[in-house]
């Protein structure tokens, strides 16, 4: 085992303040939906879209990062060991069997984590600025005669996109207890260092 | 820009209304003697005022009549409504407030120009008022009416000081309408005399302390805004530099995105008039009738007299000649689309009285583009109709014992008959009650903005829009089926972490026992 600096110090902060945001979005979001009553409609809608724009310029460092590190590469799907990991959390993981992937520097992602997360950043994320710009800018639309302009449709689309986020946060953290220890993985994504077989 | 615009226009109005004149109506000879009546009066005005009666006879004020932009004869002359139901018959009280003198019965010239009645509106003594009963002539001595006494008016003292309109000469009727204060329209009533800020944020003796003209903008003295021509979305703003003649909407003056800190309440004006959030609630100060049961009428006591109920604030509830009341005091309106389109349904008119009618439906909805929500009074009642013929009738309320007139001959029979007899309307014989309602959008009593109606009162499950249809709003609207979807897959990842780390947990107790 050795300890290895797994997340550096942006790496971190994006995630946590990718976490807060989103979770901070997906309250004012059941707000305003009518699910919720906290900060009251209007508060609820001005922290809702402040918490977006702070996720938009946050998301556009992130790229940068993801791409003059090359860390994008963590995310490129493989089917290698796939089935493997799925045969792990239905089965392996009550007996005690061993995590079918190694956690390296270079691949600090499982194939599952790798199709999930890619599925976030490509899909889910921005499906949610996309509705969530069309929402806000909805009467912009409607004046420019836009077929986009389906408040309706757009919330519809908003709404279950963000119930699958939601559903992908309980499982993540979940899973984060799934490690060597209960909370190691967690301890890894606070202080950056994870201890790794060598 | 708008803004400035605005203190443009507030500057402009304030600079008006501060003017002074050049005429001292004291030093008028022809002012100095002593009128026997109204249209003495009338014609010492026009020796100067050359035009004013031909100006006056060219408004609804003295035609009670109108041409709707949908070409419907409206006006107090041609529409029934669900208080005291028509004018036909009734005129002598009717015609109280009517801006004439002598309007009793069918014989009235409309062409005369010494009946038009200059005072009623022009009067700074306050001093000046038109007798109930007179067909539009005040009092010259002392005279009561129904316990109230009306001071005889000294006309040449009135004569003598007149000036611009006020709060209260265009509220010595509008306040009254229906027959009291505050029962007709739920946002005019006598608490507007002086106004707090806090109840009228334009008229407000401590703030604007605007007049009714300042809004209702006048040329030849026809006075803009009407209810029976609305305009509901003013797409033109603000009105300076060249006035279009709709100063009555909140538009010429605020213009058409009037919200500076929030710019995303201006995505609302399209859809929401700016009354619906800027008048929270109605009959602030002073109830307002909401209810008026005409079949109930005609109950007397046990020794045959008649009966008058009142509840706890002393407000009518019942009265013999009238029937039963409800009265409610700071409420909310109720909401509709409503596009300027109110086509009234008119005296003779077929209607289906298997349900209630309204008698001036609004016309709109979300996918018309005129149409916006307002707030309405909606005032509810029963009234008498033929159930015959199913049309509305007029039946004669006032007038002498054994005229026929209902509040004194109590039969509802005599009372359509003659009125049909003397205006040639259709009457079969038989009459019943049908349950009415007629729209009052509400414009006044426009509160200072920290009361304005909050989001979240309308953008929630059951807030103040919940009955409006065909449109959906945030917070308010959601799909069952996508609710039901949202709670499978937040309970179902719950419930699947749960079942998986209970497992987990199981199954490591085991291997280390």
């Amino acid at each position: 085992m050795k300890q290895v600096m797994l997340y550096s110090v942006f790496n971190r902060f994006w995630h946590w303040m990718q976490a807060i945001l989103i979770v901070g979005l997906a309250i004012t979001g059941m707000e305003v939906h009518g699910n919720l009553t906290i900060f009251g409609f209007e508060s609820a809608v001005a922290i809702h879209n402040f918490a977006a724009w702070t996720l938009i310029v946050l998301i556009a460092f992130a790229i940068f990062w993801h791409f003059t590190t090359g860390q994008w590469r963590q995310y490129i799907p493989t089917s290698k060991f796939l089935s493997e990991m799925i045969e792990y959390y239905l089965v392996g993981i009550f007996r005690n069997a061993p995590h079918p992937t190694k956690k390296t520097e270079l691949s600090k992602l499982n194939p599952l984590q790798r199709l999930t997360y890619l599925f976030i950043k490509i899909l889910a994320l921005p499906v949610q600025i996309v509705t969530g710009a069309l929402y806000y800018y909805y009467n912009n639309l409607a004046e420019a005669g836009s077929a986009f302009a389906n408040l309706e449709w757009v919330a519809v689309v908003h709404t279950i996109s963000s119930y699958s986020l939601i559903m992908f946060i309980i499982i993540h953290v979940y899973l984060t207890t799934t490690g060597h220890t209960l909370t190691s993985n967690i301890k890894a994504m606070v202080t950056g260092w994870e201890e790794i077989e060598d | 820009m708008n803004l400035k615009n605005a203190i443009m226009v507030l500057a402009l109005l304030t600079s008006v209304y501060t003017m002074a004149t050049t005429a001292d109506h004291t030093k008028f000879k022809i002012l100095q003697q002593e009128f026997k009546s109204g249209p003495e009066v009338t014609k010492a005005c026009l020796s100067c005022h050359t035009e004013a009666s031909l100006q006056i006879h060219a408004t609804k004020h003295w035609t009670w009549d109108i041409t709707s932009h949908q070409d419907q004869n409206l006006g107090k002359r041609n529409v029934i409504n669900n208080f005291c139901v028509g004018v036909e018959g009734n005129e002598p009280r009717c015609t109280s407030c009517h801006t004439g003198y002598g309007w009793k019965d069918d014989s009235f010239d409309f062409s005369s120009e010494e009946n038009v009645d200059c005072l009623v509106c022009h009067d700074k003594t306050g001093t000046y008022t038109k007798f109930p009963t007179k067909a539009g002539h005040p009092v010259l001595v002392d005279t009561k009416f129904k316990g109230k006494l009306f001071k005889g008016v000294d006309l040449a003292f009135v004569a003598q000081n007149v000036g611009e309109t006020s709060r209260a000469t265009c509220g010595s009727c509008h306040f009254y309408g229906g027959g009291g204060d505050g029962v007709k329209h739920g946002d005019l009533d006598g608490s507007l005399l002086r106004p707090t800020r806090q109840l009228d944020v334009h008229m407000g003796i401590d703030g604007e302390n605007f007049s009714c003209s300042q809004c209702h903008s006048t040329d030849e003295h026809s006075i803009s805004g009407s209810r029976y021509d609305p305009l509901a979305i003013d797409h033109h703003g603000i009105d300076l530099p060249t006035p279009d003649l709709s100063a009555s909407t909140c538009e010429s003056c605020h213009g058409l995105s009037p919200h500076v800190t929030v710019p995303k309440y201006n995505d609302h004006v399209d859809k929401v008039a700016c009354q619906t959030c800027h008048i929270p609630y109605m009959a602030v100060e002073r109830p307002t009738k909401m209810w008026w049961d005409w079949s109930k009428a005609g109950k007397f006591d046990e020794n045959g007299k008649p009966i008058t109920l009142k509840d706890e604030r002393g407000f009518v509830t019942y009265m013999t000649p009238k029937g039963e009341f409800i009265w409610e005091q700071n409420i909310q309106p109720e909401y509709k689309w409503f596009n300027g389109n109110n086509k009234y349904v008119l005296p003779g008119d077929p209607i289906d009285d298997s349900q209630v009618v309204v008698i001036n439906p609004y016309e709109g909805s979300y996918d018309d583009s005129e149409a916006r929500i307002w707030p309405v009074k909606v005032h509810r009642g029963k009234q008498v109709y033929d159930s015959k013929n199913k049309t509305f009738v007029v039946p004669k309320l006032f007038g002498k014992k054994g005229s026929g007139a209902y509040w004194k001959d109590y039969d509802w029979d005599k009372a359509i008959r003659t009125n049909a007899e003397e205006f040639n309307f259709e009457y079969s014989g038989e009459y019943g009650f049908v349950e009415t309602e007629m729209n009052w959008a509400l414009n006044h009593m426009v509160q200072p903005k920290e009361k304005a109606v909050t989001c979240n009162e309308c953008h929630s499950r059951e807030g103040r829009l919940a009955g409006l249809a065909g449109f959906y709003m945030p917070g308010r609207d959601s799909w069952s089926w996508l609710d039901i979807l949202g709670k499978l897959m937040i309970i179902g990842s719950l419930l699947g972490v749960i079942v998986h780390g209970s497992i987990r947990f199981v199954a490591s107790r085991r291997r280390n026992s």
